[in-house]
């Protein structure tokens, strides 16, 4: 697992019904793409997220497949649409299998 | 006239000198067959994709880009000079407000990045922008 990994997601906190929101997502990981070497020439290998999804109340607002062309901390900038009260869930998927999640709510007024 | 050994050599080192700068040949395969591999081999005939990336890029480890195609199911996205093309592939679920996503992307060198989008009624849309990368985004 890559260390200190940590999901930053900006969300607004309230949304009129049916209201189509910017969402933006950062998570800091070295997303490294097996391409590089290190000072003895060896290979350094391949550690990224290669998933990454958002849901809202269960359903898909979008997931991303990514290869190791994704930059260093990957950044998405999206849109949703708030149909009701409730929760956004953002998980990240890394190579090794752990899974990093944030969680949003947002209120409709 | 005669040459001088001095000048004999200089006309041999300039001749030396024009060496065939070998055209980087554009190495289409790989790129080609992720489209087909996301196509399935459908023709790329709709239109709607905007892709939106910088001319000059000065730091080929972090390029936004953006892609835009209302109506799309899924777009991926290819960097046709990386060492492996593909960069990503966006699905857009139910709640998407719009078929739209920014992110930022690794590019090795200068080289054309392609999106191509799977519209809802099967049809595929194809956008590309060349950029020009001052430092690449590979190696150490």
């Amino acid at each position: 697992m890559a260390e200190n990994v940590t999901p930053r997601v900006r969300v607004p906190k309230e949304a009129a019904a049916g209201e189509v929101i910017t969402i933006k997502t950062l998570i800091s990981h070295p997303m490294e793409s097996g391409q590089r070497k290190d000072k003895d020439g060896n290979l350094i290998p391949r550690s990224i997220i290669n998933r990454f999804t958002c849901t809202f109340n269960g359903k898909t607002v979008i997931d991303v497949a990514m290869e190791p062309a994704i930059s260093t901390n990957p950044y998405f900038e999206f849109q949703a649409k708030v149909p009701e009260s409730g929760t956004f869930t953002f998980t990240w998927i890394d190579d090794d299998g752990s899974t990093y999640e944030d969680t949003k709510e947002i209120a409709v007024a | 006239m005669s040459f001088s050994r001095r000048q004999t050599l200089a006309i041999m080192a300039g001749s030396g000198l024009s060496v065939m700068l070998g055209g980087r040949m554009a190495l289409a395969t790989p790129t080609e067959e992720l489209i087909a591999n996301f196509t399935g081999g459908a023709e790329i005939t709709g239109e709607g994709l905007t892709l939106t990336a910088p001319e000059i890029a000065e730091n080929g480890n972090t390029v936004p880009v953006e892609v835009d195609a209302p109506g799309a199911e899924a777009i991926i996205l290819l960097a046709t000079g990386n060492p492996n093309p593909d960069v990503g592939v966006f699905h857009f679920g139910p709640l998407a407000g719009a078929q739209m996503a920014s992110t930022r992307i690794r590019l090795a060198g200068t080289q054309e990045v392609v999106a191509i989008a799977k519209m809802s009624d099967g049809s595929f849309a194809r956008a590309a922008q060349e950029v020009k990368v001052t430092i690449g985004g590979c190696g150490g």
